[in-house]
């Protein structure tokens, strides 16, 4: 074990850990802000694979990136506001949206893919751009640290810099309050004259918005190509990670930090003499159990103040919390 | 007439869904083919065109019949259990080694290596469903992840220790013949699977309908809280509903291993565990109308693969066409404009009479 222990104890573990978090942590920001409206976006994992493959054929048909990141995070935007129309206008139950969305995403794609390349695996042929990695000057320079936080592609910056930014859109604008105030009671936010569905739609929009990066780090940043079902379900450990973290910005950046190294180990242990299969199962199977761990706490803090406030005598009886 | 439309407003609105389905798939195919019409009967009329293909429909139908009815258990409790594909991949492998390590007469040995399999995919899925009923971990979260260990352990298992190093290519040991299903009508692989989807339809249709258990699931389904004041345990209904779809889904699986292949061939999840998410939206949880759904999903696979091999149109449009009917199906408002203004034409007719 030991040459294991010294590659994780090494600075190119901890560079590897922000570069596989990275498309984690933009997906995880965009179902928190979804979730913090009450209206859990399970379709990141679809809106991640489209803008992936727009990014991709914009950028390999125009080769202009700023063009491609347009379109893909247009696409992504796209995403949330179809799954936000179906659910607030036609009324379908959101999960079942969802799961039709990411179909969708699936089939589209590869269809798509077809036609522009004429092959279904992947965009082998077709050339796409890379957005640029940044060498952080002075930064790099310090041994251990330089290695591990600088020449970093911009995306993963990028990432960070998202974090503040679903900080400041949700505690210091209009917006996040109204997302806040409609997540916890919807019935009391529309008695002062919020418009649920219309904040709904927004934070769905928003957090396809932020999914999209991820989807585009994916095929333009961590590759350069597009694969069928490439996110592999990230946009699924983006959903756990988001809960996780109890939808609040340091959490989710804290819980997509954890599973970050989770998939890092992942990735290094498969260069050991070890089947493979067994490798490639842990970062799910370490989901779950995160999952399960959170969810049990959470529970237990919510039986415990239900306990409290009945031995106070505040309240005698106490509805089930949903 | 209205009010017969009234009557099967649901019917009619999945129907209008599929319809505008088709539709655009006939757009697309007009849009992307050199020969739009030669690609556009291939792929409606192709499956009936030929015998082996009109079989690969009811061979395709069987394993989705039995996801379906293993989704809509769960769905109908609002358990929103999306684990049928890792507890079948599961189920099936864990039967498979279990069939290939056994050797008894046929009339013990078929059952039991289903019912090893089946009873592998419910051990499977009691795990998303003890961590809901116990800690309220998102059964949809967690049994999605479970999916893909339950694919690398099958897949594992398979490949490290049942793997036919004479077969030449990838596969598990084959089966002892006293595992197979038969195949009942000559020149096709039509197998009995086909008849147990059937039964376990009309058997779900009954546990669901007409036993007691049944309506607690749907009743926990319809609204949790009421359902426990009405001292129904909601722990239990939460994992039993999950266990049975585990079962179902595992035990399809197996009968498609040991009916068409007669080993383990599955280096890719097969997705009937998808498939059977749409049947069910499809046909509304209701057992029965699985059935239905389930041969035209059989239907419009294969007319997708009829479509990839005829012409230069790629199957992938089949996956675009079903998202497009589901979030049809799903969309409760969709169509009910229509609905309240034949409700108001009825009410003011009743009103003049």
């Amino acid at each position: 074990m030991s040459p294991l222990l010294r590659s994780i104890f090494s600075a190119e573990f901890g560079f590897a850990i922000f570069r596989v978090m990275t498309p984690l942590l933009f997906a995880a920001i965009g179902v928190s802000i979804s979730s913090l409206a009450g209206t859990i976006n399970i379709s990141m994992e679809g809106t991640m694979l489209v803008s992936a493959f727009i990014g991709v054929l914009v950028s390999a048909f125009t080769e202009s990136l700023i063009l491609a990141l347009l379109a893909g995070v247009a696409a992504g935007m796209a995403m949330g506001a179809i799954l936000s129309y179906f659910h607030l206008r036609l009324k379908a139950d959101i999960i079942l949206a969802a799961i039709a969305l990411n179909l969708f995403a699936s089939g589209m794609t590869v269809f798509l893919l077809f036609i522009a390349s004429g092959d279904k695996g992947s965009s082998s042929s077709l050339k796409s751009l890379v957005f640029p990695e940044l060498h952080i000057p002075l930064i790099k320079s310090i041994p251990v640290l330089g290695t591990i936080v600088s020449g970093h592609n911009i995306m993963t910056y990028g990432a960070i810099l998202a974090v503040v930014v679903f900080y400041i859109i949700t505690f210091k604008t209009p917006l996040g309050l109204r997302i806040r105030a409609v997540g916890q009671n919807p019935n009391a936010a529309e008695s002062v004259g919020i418009n649920v569905n219309r904040t709904r739609m927004w934070a769905l929009t928003l957090s396809g918005f932020f999914g999209a990066f991820g989807g585009l780090y994916l095929s333009m940043g961590y590759v350069s190509w597009f694969a069928r079902d490439m996110t592999a379900g990230r946009g699924w450990i983006a959903i756990a990670a988001a809960t996780l973290g109890g939808y609040m910005p340091l959490g989710t950046f804290l819980s997509s930090l954890l599973f970050g190294a989770v998939n890092a180990l992942a990735i290094y242990l498969a260069s050991l003499q070890f089947p493979s299969e067994l490798i490639s199962l842990i970062p799910y199977l370490a989901t779950v159990i995160a999952l399960t761990i959170y969810s049990a706490r959470a529970l237990k803090k919510r039986t415990y103040k239900v306990e409290e406030a009945k031995r106070v005598g505040k309240i005698t009886d106490v509805k089930e919390s949903p | 007439v209205e009010k017969f439309l009234l009557k099967y407003f649901t019917l009619i609105r999945v129907i209008i869904a599929i319809a505008i389905g088709i539709v655009i798939s006939v757009f697309l195919i007009y849009l992307i083919s050199e020969e739009p019409g030669f690609s556009l009967r291939s792929f409606l009329l192709g499956p009936f065109l030929s015998r082996s293909r009109l079989a690969h429909v009811f061979e395709t139908a069987s394993p989705i019949i039995f996801c379906g009815l293993a989704i809509a258990v769960a769905f109908q409790a609002k358990q929103f259990n999306i684990g049928a594909e890792g507890s079948l991949y599961l189920g099936a492998a864990l039967g498979t080694a279990f069939g290939v390590s056994t050797n008894m007469p046929a009339i013990i040995h078929i059952p039991l290596v289903l019912l090893m399999a089946g009873l592998s995919g419910a051990l499977w899925s009691f795990i998303p469903a003890i961590l809901k009923a116990r800690w309220k971990a998102s059964e949809l979260v967690s049994s999605l992840m479970l999916n893909y260990v339950a694919y690398f352990l099958g897949l594992y298992l398979m490949n490290f220790h049942f793997r036919d190093k004479e077969a030449g290519y990838l596969v598990s040991y084959e089966l002892p013949e006293s595992a197979w299903l038969a195949q009942f009508i000559p020149g096709t692989r039509i197998h009995y699977g086909i008849i147990l989807a059937l039964v376990f339809a009309l058997l779900v249709y009954y546990f669901l309908y007409h036993t007691t258990t049944g309506y607690e699931i749907r009743s926990t389904g319809f609204n949790e809280r009421f359902a426990r004041f009405g001292g129904i345990s909601v722990f239990r209904v939460i994992v039993l509903c999950q266990v049975i779809l585990g079962f179902l889904a595992a035990f399809g699986g197996m009968t498609e291993v040991m009916g068409i292949h007669r080993r383990f061939v599955w280096q890719f999840s097969p997705g009937y565990g998808w498939d059977g998410i749409i049947v069910a939206i499809i046909g509304r949880n209701h057992p029965l109308l699985i059935i239905p759904a389930s041969f035209f999903l059989a239907y419009l696979r294969v007319g997708g693969r009829v479509l990839n091999l005829m012409s230069d149109v790629p199957a992938e449009m089949i996956t675009v066409i079903q998202s497009i009917i589901i979030l049809l199906i799903t969309a409760e408002a969709f169509l009910s404009q229509w609905k309240y203004r034949v409700t108001l034409r009825q009410a003011e007719r009743g009103g003049a009479a």
